[in-house]
């Protein structure tokens, strides 16, 4: 009765132009507050960037680099000298054109900052403008993962900005978000916490090839996206059944059966790589686990289908991976893996002792409010328990665990010796990408593996001229960082998102980064 | 009484010092770097402490807390962490729908609590009566958000009747704001509506008990004048008085009947703020809910002096 009262109402309103707009109405995993991808790694900064932001490259469903803003480009046969011309009538939201000086300040800021790119950018001596259109970047060595870094999704795109706002320091985040990409993002509509609006880019110009990925046609086929923050997953879920919302990015698990069961709504298994993997992270600096006989112990606590039952329950939407490359990835290999055959508390109790380990308190941080985290963490902490270690459990929101784990203090002194934490699947598919299985000592990511042999593979990796030699390097360094426990894996599971199937139609899936660009609505 | 006022007025400014004192210190010293959070989960150490730097966070904490002040002084509540916008803007963006919200869940709450505490009161020890208190005690024990879901559950997703979740600002249409009010204002204002009736019916059999009442029913009044007019306005003190202790109820009420029917309000941002360790836009807010805490005691004591003419200030 209220329904047709409201309709009744609405019908006197003078809203008809409004009705015409196709608006998408999206709940994504968090909420947009940072409009800088390059300033974060955050996964929904960086969903906000590729909606706003164009790259240069985009690395397409099977991960392999294709133009994007650019039109053509030219690798010298040395590999040292790459020179890139942009596509014809590229403009930013604001009308100007899309010149070599924004890309340039762009590609150096995106190097200062973010890992991979710091790592492309240790390889580039110079990067020049040949015209408004043409630039040339120069390395010192042949690296090979040039365009794939470019165009790599997940976390910290090489994201295209104008040059004044390229000029901003890496450390501080840009006050205007003004890409080229496909839509433009409303800032006078945004409501940090709320929603946050994107308006169709009419003056884009997309690639003529089909979306694949992160590459080919961005297509705008809505008028207004709104990426609305609905932080309690149970009243996502039911604004989704009830048609309020036309796409879920990440269900929690539990309610999959409910979902699959609901008029309108489709699940959408993302793609073979576009999955979440699981890891333990062991602090290489304290005791007992600076001592690689300790760390290797852990893998004897690690029955993979333990974790992902708990986590996610129903086997369609898992697998077992005892790799730490993405299983289902170009990379996948059996390299190591031998490390985790055996689930077997009592060896590992075992082979801690011989380790050195007298009983001293084993501190983990336990997340209390992550859907994945939370329960993977229980499951580690007793089959520790079962091998008879002491453990210290840290019980701390999220944000409290990723702040300490920044700290590299004994755990007595507030730091820690583990936590558990998940990575992308596509990033996860390439070593080079793959920054949680770097060993870079110092200046690697928190528990502070340090194997210099492992970063000489990916330096290796990167440097590889055929597919040959990066799938043998890749074993080889899987099985170096198994060996070295820069981390154990605990599986992979996919998250389907969700959506009104009588609604939207056109989801480009397998991306490691939810696009949103090329949905219809009906 | 205006000099009352003035002397209220004046003493909310200590109070309000000594609140954005303990806020500034207690977020400090409690776990978490927003630097951390902002850098994200791909970040290196370097990373984060660049950010602590630029953000100002490794300066000791009392020079932090000066320069807090002293832009406090000048109105500037000092901007997010997170967005870079001003921590003003974003209560301000914030306010619309938590004062909707509060003021239709009182107006539910007052206007069904009351009516029901003095029918109570009136057929005391009957099967009303029973029943009234019954219902008082089931709204005080059943938390908010679970009666939140069961709402949903019935009047959204099962009979379609109203909305799931989210806010429709007034200027969008009446009906679609006093729809997506109904459920939230139901749910929150549950325990609301338990207390005022509770506290209704005890005052006004207190008051019913007096010898002037009998009086009034000796000389023959109608029922309805009794009750309203002579019995309800002499228990209308301690009435007020829950009302205005019930605010703070609401106000964290609030925050989790936001979070469940999705609400853009102030009690979704103080959650989001506080997980996210946004400093400046949680020591915003907790000043803005001193203060409207402080304002409404102010209200109550001056509506007293209306209420009872033997208080005077």
């Amino acid at each position: 009765m209220i329904r047709l009262l409201a309709s009744l109402l609405a019908l006197l309103l003078p809203l008809t132009a409004m009705a015409q707009e196709k608006v998408l109405r999206a709940v994504m995993h968090a909420d947009v507050r940072v409009i800088d991808p390059v300033w974060t790694t955050q996964t929904i900064a960086n969903i906000h960037g590729a909606l706003v932001y164009d790259t240069l490259f985009g690395n397409d469903a099977d991960q392999k680099p294709q133009p994007q803003m650019v039109g053509k480009y030219e690798i010298s046969p040395d590999r040292l000298t790459y020179t890139f011309t942009l596509r014809d009538g590229l403009k930013f939201h604001d009308g100007t054109p899309v010149t070599t000086k924004d890309v340039i300040a762009s590609l150096k800021r995106w190097g200062a900052k973010d890992g991979v790119g710091q790592r492309l950018m240790g390889y580039v001596t110079s990067m020049e403008a040949v015209d408004d259109k043409t630039f040339k970047m120069v390395l010192r060595e042949p690296y090979g993962m040039v365009l794939e870094s470019l165009g790599k999704s997940g976390s910290s795109i090489a994201a295209i900005m104008r040059e004044k706002d390229a000029l901003t320091d890496p450390q501080q985040q840009v006050k205007e978000s003004v890409g080229s990409g496909p839509y433009i993002f409303a800032k006078d509509q945004w409501v940090p916490g709320s929603k946050a609006v994107y308006l169709k880019n009419k003056d884009y110009q997309p690639r003529s090839e089909p979306p694949s990925s992160f590459a080919g046609g961005k297509i705008p086929g809505v008028d207004r996206i709104e990426l609305v923050w609905i932080s309690d997953p149970q009243t996502a879920m039911s604004a989704l059944i009830n048609g309020e919302i036309d796409f879920y990015e990440n269900p929690t698990n539990d309610f999959l059966p409910l979902l699959e069961k609901a008029k309108g709504v489709k699940l959408l298994k993302t793609g073979k790589i576009d999955s979440t993997q699981g890891m333990i992270r062991l602090n290489h600096l304290q005791p007992p686990f600076d001592n690689i006989k300790a760390r290797q112990a852990m893998y004897y606590l690690i029955n993979q289908e333990d974790f992902l039952r708990t986590i996610v329950g129903d086997p369609k939407y898992y697998k077992v991976c005892p790799g730490l490359l993405t299983c289902g990835g170009p990379y996948e290999n059996d390299g190591g893996t031998h490390w985790m055959k055996e689930y077997n508390p009592k060896k590992a109790g075992q082979l801690m002792k011989e380790a050195g380990y007298k009983g001293e308190p084993i501190t983990v941080l336990a997340a209390t409010d992550h859907a994945t985290i939370t329960p993977a963490t229980q499951v580690l902490i007793s089959a520790m328990r079962e091998a008879g270690l002491n453990v210290d459990v840290q019980s701390m929101d999220w944000g409290s665990v990723v702040s300490r784990r920044a700290k590299k203090d004994p755990p007595a002194q507030g730091g820690w010796n583990i936590f558990v934490t998940t990575s992308g699947g596509v990033g996860s598919s390439n070593p080079v990408l793959h920054t949680w299985i770097g060993a870079a000592c110092d200046k690697g990511l928190f528990g502070w593996p340090c194997d210099p042999k492992v970063e000489e593979l990916r330096n290796a990796f990167g440097m590889a001229a055929t597919e040959a030699d990066r799938q043998r390097i890749a074993k080889e360094l899987q099985t170096e960082a198994m060996d070295d426990v820069v981390f154990l894996p605990f599986g992979q599971w996919d998250t389907p998102l969700a959506y009104r199937a009588d609604k939207i139609s056109g989801i480009v899936p397998n991306t490691g980064l939810a696009v949103l660009w090329g949905i219809t609505k009906k | 009484m205006t000099a009352y006022i003035a002397r209220r007025l004046f003493a909310t400014l200590p109070v309000m010092a000594v609140v954005a004192l303990f806020v500034f210190f207690l977020l400090r010293l409690a776990p978490g770097d927003p630097a951390a959070i902002i850098a994200g989960d791909d970040a290196t150490s370097e990373a984060i402490a660049q950010i602590r730097t630029r953000l100002g966070l490794d300066r000791p904490m009392v020079e932090q807390f000066g320069l807090y002040l002293l832009h406090l002084f000048q109105g500037d509540m000092g901007v997010s962490i997170f967005s870079n916008l001003p921590v003003t803007r974003l209560i301000a963006q914030r306010l619309e729908p938590t004062l909707a919200l509060t003021l239709s869940t009182l107006f539910v709450a007052v206007a069904l609590a009351i009516p029901a505490g003095v029918l109570a009161a009136w057929k005391a020890h009957k099967l009303v009566d029973r029943l009234v208190m019954g219902f008082a005690v089931l709204g005080f024990a059943v938390p908010v958000f679970v009666l939140a879901y069961v709402l949903i559950y019935f009047f959204a997703v099962q009979w379609q009747m109203l909305p799931v979740q989210g806010y429709q600002p007034i200027g969008e249409g009446f009906w679609p704001f006093v729809e997506s009010l109904i459920l939230p204002s139901v749910a929150l204002g549950v325990t609301y509506m338990a207390l005022i009736a509770r506290i209704t019916r005890a005052s006004m059999l207190e008051v019913l008990a007096q010898d002037y009442i009998r009086t009034a029913n000796a000389k023959g009044l109608a029922t309805d004048r009794v009750l309203l007019l002579h019995a309800l306005k002499n228990a209308a003190v301690p009435i007020v008085t829950v009302i205005g202790i019930g605010i703070a109820l609401l106000i964290s009420g609030v925050v989790i009947t936001e979070t469940v029917f999705n609400i853009p309000g102030l009690g979704r941002l103080t959650v989001d703020a506080v997980l996210k360790r946004d400093y400046p836009v949680v020591q915003g807010l907790i000043l803005v809910f001193a203060a409207v805490k402080v304002l409404v005691n102010l209200i109550i004591d001056i509506s007293y002096a209306f209420l009872d003419p033997r208080i005077r200030y």
